[in-house]
C-alpha cells in the first residue's frame, strides 16, 4: 500500500501517514483551551508538590528574627548560611550538643553494610528460588511474600528477644540484621523475577560445562545483572535512610540513625525554638535520598513501581 | 525443576546442597521471625505480660481493655478517618494526574520528578515540614491573615477535632506521586486502538475514562488500592514527627499505641493486643485481595 503511495511523491505520502488519527504529529496550537487546562492543572498540582521544598529552603536561609516577622514564603531579605553550620555541628539532643553530624554518620553506618548485606543475601536467594528449586523453597517464599504485609509492630518484639538473646540488641549489627530481614521480601522478589527472566539455556550451558551453583552465581548472574543491582541499591539506601522505626527500637541513642536524631531535635521541649536551625537539619536529612533519587531518575521508578507489584 | 529428576541419590536432603544452604536466612527470616514471630505475638497477647513477657494467661482481659481504652478508640477512629480519606484523594488525585500526564505532554518527566521526589523523603522529614508549613503562628494561616483576611482560621495540628486531616495533607503531599506512577504505568499498558475506537464513536474523553479506561485498569486499581492500604495501617513515623500524637490524644493512631506499650508504658501485654488488632485489619484487606488475585487459578 505505501509502496503506490510513495509514488505520489513525498507531501502526499506523510499526509497520508497522518489521516489515521492522532498518532502522528498533528499541529496543535500551544494555547488552545484544552491545553491550557491541562497545563494549568498540572503547574497547580507541582506548585503544591513544590511549595513545602521551596519554605524549607528559604526558612533555613533567614535569621530567626526575619522569621519572626515575615512570613514563611518570602524569599530571605539577608541570607545566612549560619542555621546550617549550627544544625550540623551544635544542634542540641538532650544533652548533646553536637549537631547532626552524629546523625549522618550513624546513618552512614547503618546504611551502607546493610544494603550491602541485604542485597547480597536476597539476590543469593533469588538466584536460588529462580534456578535452583528444591522442594518447599516455594512455600517459604510464600511465607516471606506475606510476610512483607504484616505491620511491623507485630514482628518487633519476638526480634527484640531474639537479638538480646545473642547479644546483639542495641548495637549496630543487630539493626543491619534487622533491615536484612525486613529488605528480603520484596528484593527477593526483585531478584527471583530478575533471574527467572534470564534465558534459561545460559544456566543450562553452564551446568553442562559443570559450572555449581556459586561459580554460576558469581560468573555468570552477577555480571549479566546489575542494572537490578543498582534498582535494588537505590532502593535499600532510601529505605534504610528514611527508616525511623528500627532505629528508635533496636538502637542505643548513641546510634540512633539521622531520622531519629532529626526527630529529637526538632520536637525537643527544651529551649526555644530555631525554625532556621529546624529547617536546615530537616533539609540535611533529606538530602541523601534526595540526590539518589535525582541522580538515579528512571531506575528509581523502576525500584518503586517493582516495590509494588508484589506476589 | 532444574534436571535432577534423574538424581538416584537415596538423600533427599542432600540433593541442591548449595541451595539450601543458601537459602538459610531466607527460611530463618521467613519461619522463624514472619511467621514464629506472628505467632509468638499473638499468643502473648493473651497473657498480661508487664515489663517482660510471662506466660501467665488472662484470656481475653487485654482486649477487653483495649477496646475500652480512650486512646485506643481515637486511634481507631483516626485509622478509619485517614484512611478513608487517604484511599480516596489519593486514588482520585493520582488517577487525575496520571491521566493529565497521558495527554502527550511537554516536560513530561520534569512534572514527573517533581510529583515523585517526596516519595523519596522520610515520613520523619515530611512530618517536620508540614508541621511548620502549617504552624498557625507564622505558616499558612498567618500568611493569609497578613492578606487582610484577619479572621481567617487554619490552624489543623492545634485543634483536636480536625488535626488528623493535617497529618492527611501530609501524606498525601508524601504518597500520590507513588499513586501518579503506577496509575500511569497502568494508562500506558491500554492499547492505542481502544482510544482510536472510542474516538471513532465519538465518545467524550471523560466518559471514555470513567466508562472504558477505569474498568480496563482494575488490576491496577486493586494493586495500588491494597499498597495504600498497608501503608495506612502502618502510618506511625508521620505521626510522631508531625504531632507527637497531639494535641491531647487527637492524633493517635494504633501503630503508636503499640510503640507507647511496648517499650515507654512498660505494658507489653497492650502492646501485644494491639499489633494483634493491626494484624486483623490487614488481614481483613490482604486476605480478600489474594483470594481474588490468586484463588481462582492454582499456583504451581
Amino acid at each position: 500500500m505505501d509502496d503506490t503511495v510513495s509514488l505520489k511523491g513525498r507531501a502526499a505520502h506523510s499526509a497520508s501517514r497522518l489521516a489515521p488519527g492522532p498518532k502522528g504529529k498533528k499541529p496543535r496550537p500551544m494555547f488552545s483551551p484544552r491545553n491550557i487546562m491541562i497545563y494549568g492543572a498540572l503547574i497547580f498540582a507541582a506548585a503544591y508538590y513544590l511549595l513545602p521544598l521551596y519554605v524549607m529552603v528559604v526558612t533555613s536561609l533567614k535569621g530567626m528574627p526575619e522569621i519572626r516577622l515575615g512570613n514563611i514564603f518570602s524569599p530571605p531579605l539577608e541570607i545566612t548560611f549560619e542555621p546550617w553550620v549550627k544544625a550540623w555541628s551544635s544542634a542540641c539532643t538532650g544533652l548533646n550538643c553536637d549537631g547532626l553530624s552524629r546523625g549522618f554518620w550513624n546513618s552512614v553506618r547503618i546504611t551502607i553494610p546493610s544494603t550491602v548485606v541485604s542485597i547480597a543475601i536476597a539476590s543469593i536467594n533469588g538466584y536460588a528460588l529462580a534456578n535452583w528449586r528444591f522442594k518447599g523453597a516455594d512455600l517459604f517464599f510464600t511465607i516471606l511474600i506475606v510476610g512483607a504485609f504484616i505491620p511491623y509492630q507485630v514482628m518487633i518484639y519476638p526480634i527484640v528477644i531474639v537479638l538480646r538473646e545473642i547479644g546483639l540488641y542495641g548495637s549496630l549489627t543487630g539493626l543491619i540484621i534487622v533491615h536484612t530481614i525486613f529488605g528480603m521480601p520484596i528484593l527477593t522478589l526483585l531478584f527471583r523475577n530478575y533471574f527467572s527472566s534470564l534465558p534459561e539455556e545460559l544456566f543450562k550451558a553452564a551446568r553442562i560445562d559443570g559450572a555449581g551453583f556459586w561459580t554460576i552465581y558469581f560468573k555468570i548472574m552477577l555480571p549479566m545483572s546489575l542494572p537490578i543491582f543498582v534498582v535494588a541499591m537505590i532502593l535499600q539506601i532510601t529505605g534504610i535512610w528514611n527508616d525511623f522505626l528500627f532505629g528508635v527500637v533496636f538502637t542505643r541513642p548513641e546510634y540512633y540513625p539521622m531520622t531519629v536524631q532529626l526527630n529529637n531535635i526538632v520536637n525537643s521541649v527544651q529551649g526555644v525554638k530555631e525554625y532556621n536551625v529546624n529547617m536546615a537539619a530537616t533539609i540535611l536529612t533529606g538530602a541523601v535520598p534526595l540526590i539518589v533519587y535525582f541522580v538515579s531518575g528512571r531506575l528509581f521508578v523502576r525500584g518503586i513501581a517493582a516495590g509494588a507489584v508484589k506476589g | 525443576m532444574t534436571g535432577q529428576a534423574y538424581a538416584g541419590r537415596p538423600n533427599q536432603l542432600l540433593r541442591n546442597l548449595h541451595s539450601k544452604i543458601a537459602s538459610i536466612p531466607m527460611i530463618l527470616t521467613a519461619v522463624v521471625i514472619f511467621l514464629g514471630g506472628t505467632l509468638w505475638t499473638v499468643f502473648y497477647s493473651f497473657t498480661n505480660s508487664k515489663l517482660l513477657p510471662r506466660l501467665s494467661f488472662v484470656g481475653l482481659d487485654q482486649y477487653e481493655r483495649l477496646w475500652a481504652a480512650p486512646r485506643w478508640l481515637m486511634s481507631i477512629q483516626n485509622l478509619a478517618i485517614y484512611g478513608f480519606f487517604s484511599l480516596i484523594f489519593s486514588l482520585v488525585i493520582g488517577f487525575v494526574l496520571a491521566a493529565l500526564m497521558d495527554q502527550k505532554i511537554r516536560f513530561e518527566n520534569t512534572f514527573r520528578t517533581i510529583f515523585l521526589y517526596p516519595f523519596a523523603l522520610s515520613f520523619i522529614v515530611t512530618g517536620l515540614v508540614w508541621q511548620w508549613v502549617l504552624n498557625p503562628e507564622f505558616g499558612v494561616q498567618s500568611v493569609v491573615r497578613s492578606l487582610g483576611w484577619t479572621s481567617f482560621t487554619f490552624d489543623p495540628l492545634y485543634n483536636q477535632s480536625i488535626v488528623i486531616y493535617g497529618i492527611l495533607i501530609a501524606a498525601l503531599w508524601q504518597g500520590t506521586g507513588l499513586v501518579m506512577c503506577l496509575m500511569l504505568a497502568g494508562l500506558r499498558g491500554i492499547d492505542e486502538d481502544i482510544w482510536k475506537a472510542s474516538r471513532v464513536d465519538g465518545i467524550p474523553m471523560w466518559k471514555t475514562y470513567l466508562f472504558i479506561i477505569i474498568p480496563m485498569m482494575r488490576a491496577v486499581f486493586i494493586t495500588t488500592l491494597v499498597i495504600i492500604a498497608s501503608g495506612i495501617v502502618r502510618v506511625y513515623d508521620l505521626v510522631v514527627a508531625q504531632t507527637s500524637g497531639g494535641p491531647g490524644i487527637a492524633s493517635e493512631v494504633p501503630a503508636k499505641y503499640v510503640y507507647d506499650y511496648m517499650f515507654q508504658a512498660q505494658n507489653l501485654g497492650q502492646g501485644f493486643a494491639a499489633s494483634t488488632m493491626m494484624l486483623i485489619t490487614v488481614a481483613i484487606i490482604i486476605v480478600p485481595w489474594a483470594y481474588l488475585e490468586f484463588g481462582g487459578r492454582k499456583r504451581g
